[in-house]
């Protein structure tokens, strides 16, 4: 009966350095780009605008938790949670990265059979003012169409948006291995595989 | 550790109000009045919410990740500890070595505040980091792809005559000590980190180790083993001048790290039924009842060596475990820091079990072979106990936010201080 007084007691003096935490999954992606290495740095950011308005979206955005699927050759896709800090809603219109000669922003939808297939967005990426996009598997995501160079786990990978105002948001992510994110791709181009020897387990369509 | 004062001090600070409620609670659980208990809540807080009230959740609980050493050797033992040593795949090269510390570094980040890694595709998991630490260690192997410079300790520990060690237990590349008072927790980084190793690594061994469960024992409580021994006793303190001269070594990319001894020993319970209470002293040279020295009252009272009995044996017996593990030379000190296993037996046997010793010293040859070379000459323990795993690695110093466990190594990075 004394066990409860003795362990909160104890706890106060134990040696080893505690703090609590209150985090939530959902806060995470609203949290600002976090600091460690090569995980969703802000590179930089082009005021777009030739008026050179207060607030473009390039500077209005940044990402958190971004991240981009290893993979040998072929496809792959960047993920990440996109945050508009500013006033007005920014639109994405466009990425590019050297890892990849061509980039396609990618929506997540349900066709007339059911099943989920990924497609280009038509008129890019809303990200209203003051929410967090979701780039993830199975979701929303940037599309790497045709890598240039195998994307090995580990190396970090530089990201450019532009956005509708043509304001530029540069940033880079580490490279994952990660054996999900096997959508449909519904496409001009079936061919391009995902590199993974292991992305295609499904054997439907192509993959990536 | 990062030093007293981080943000670790503001969170236990912050305990402490709620400590209290906690305690009134409590006590009216275990009979004293109710209505007096809650009414004592609302003088000391008038508002009171379920919320503030409830008793706040250990899995809640995080250890700072980054700092001038790695997190999970003076850290207060968590209740399940996972050791798991990786062979690097031949490919893997300096450049990749660094590749990969930097993707498992980014995950214990994370993971150890209660963060999911990225690309977890379990993210609920991580929500209860529960005490996590995961502490990274380097074989001779990795060194040496690194083309680090070793210290000359880190080598298989000399051939002992005890030793009856067994490949799938012994050696490595790459140590994960992954810690916390969660199973679930603990499995979870362990899936997480073991898949971001794939590309550079194969597991070469894996012990699963338990203390007692969170809440059981007060926290600081020497552990037992499966002998009924309190094991551990003469440890140096976390925090105090001796540990960190038992510990932390400092030199060159190595400062601020130390190195782990990973030892699997099989304790023979069967033939430990057979020695009576008595005997089960002699052998260790301590009460099994609190662990105070055959000359003492208390766990911590110094053995007395020369005490002697009426007929003028020694009551500490020469043969014992705390004698012949005790040196005149007072640099021949580890800490230990060990969890108990039990596998599921075989062969008709009730039960495979046994000690995961760790110690973590600055210096294995100056430290810790000298101990276990006179336990190998003599120690009744060995009756009942035999080594079948060892490893030896070297423990890189923590990092920085901006920079990774092994950074001081594989890029020349100066050590945080």
């Amino acid at each position: 009966m004394n066990n409860q007084l003795t362990i909160r007691q104890s706890k106060t003096q134990s040696k080893t350095m505690t703090a609590s935490t209150s985090t939530r999954l959902g806060a995470l992606l609203a949290a600002a780009a976090l600091a460690l290495a090569g995980c969703g740095t802000t590179v930089g950011a082009t005021d777009g605008g030739a008026d050179g308005s207060a607030s473009s979206a390039g500077q209005s955005v940044a990402i958190a938790d971004g991240w981009v699927k290893a993979a040998g050759s072929g496809m792959s896709a960047a993920f990440g949670g996109l945050t508009n800090s500013g006033s007005g809603d920014v639109t994405v219109v466009s990425a590019t990265t050297e890892a990849s000669s061509m980039l396609e922003l990618h929506e997540t939808v349900e066709n007339e059979a059911g099943e989920m297939i990924m497609r280009e967005i038509e008129g890019g990426f809303v990200i209203p003012a003051g929410d967090t996009l979701s780039l993830e598997p199975g979701g929303n995501h940037i599309m790497l169409m045709d890598l240039t160079d195998p994307l090995e786990a580990g190396e970090e990978v530089a990201f450019t948006l532009t956005f509708s105002d043509e304001s530029t948001y540069e940033f880079t992510v580490p490279v994952k291995d990660y054996s999900g994110a096997n959508e449909n791709y519904v496409g001009g181009d079936p061919e391009p595989e995902m590199g993974d020897a292991d992305a295609g387990a499904d054997g439907t369509g192509t993959e990536g | 550790m990062p030093a007293p004062g981080t943000g670790a001090g503001s969170g236990r600070g912050g305990m402490t109000g709620s400590t209290r409620r906690q305690f009134l609670l409590g006590g009216a659980v275990a009979g004293v009045g109710a209505a007096t208990a809650i009414g004592a809540d609302h003088a000391l807080n008038t508002t009171p919410s379920t919320e503030e009230a409830s008793v706040p959740l250990n899995g809640q609980e995080t250890v700072p990740f980054h700092g001038t050493h790695q997190a999970g050797i003076d850290t207060d033992a968590q209740a399940h500890g996972l050791f798991v040593a990786l062979d690097l795949l031949d490919t893997t090269d300096r450049d990749d070595l660094a590749r990969m510390m930097r993707i498992l570094t980014d995950d214990a980040a994370r993971l150890t505040q209660g963060s999911p890694a990225l690309a977890d595709s379990e993210p609920e998991l991580a929500l209860s980091p529960a005490r996590l630490t995961v502490t990274f260690g380097f074989g001779p192997r990795f060194v040496a792809r690194a083309q680090g410079e070793a210290p000359g300790w880190l080598k298989a520990l000399p051939s002992f005559t005890v030793d009856r060690l067994l490949p799938e237990f012994s050696d490595g590349d790459v140590l994960l000590q992954i810690a916390a008072d969660d199973p679930l927790t603990v499995a979870h980084a362990a899936r997480m980190l073991l898949k971001d190793a794939r590309s550079f690594a194969s597991v070469r061994w894996s012990q699963q180790g338990f203390r007692r469960a969170h809440g059981s024992v007060r926290p600081g409580t020497t552990m037992r083993n499966l002998f009924g021994q309190v094991d551990g006793t003469s440890n140096p303190a976390p925090g105090t001048a001796d540990f960190d001269q038992v510990v932390w070594n400092g030199e060159g990319w190595l400062a601020g790290g130390t190195s782990a001894v990973v030892r699997r020993i099989g304790m023979d319970l069967d033939k430990w039924d057979r020695l009576d209470r008595g005997g089960r002293e002699q052998a260790v040279g301590r009460f099994l009842s609190n662990g105070a020295p055959l000359t003492g009252t208390n766990e911590f009272d110094e053995p007395d060596f020369e005490a002697t009995t009426p007929i003028g044996f020694p009551v500490i017996p020469e043969f014992s475990h705390v004698r012949r593990a005790r040196s005149e030379n007072p640099a021949e000190r580890i800490f230990r820091r060990g969890y108990n296993y039990d596998d599921r037996p075989a062969g008709g046997a009730v039960s495979r079990s046994g000690l995961i010793f760790v110690s973590f010293q600055a210096d294995v040859a100056r430290q810790f072979v000298p101990v276990q070379t006179r336990l190998d000459q003599l120690d009744l323990l060995n009756e009942w106990t035999v080594p079948i795993g060892s490893a030896v690695f070297v423990i890189p110093p923590g990092c920085s936010e901006d920079g990774f466990v092994g950074d001081t190594l594989l890029t020349g990075k100066q050590a945080p201080q």
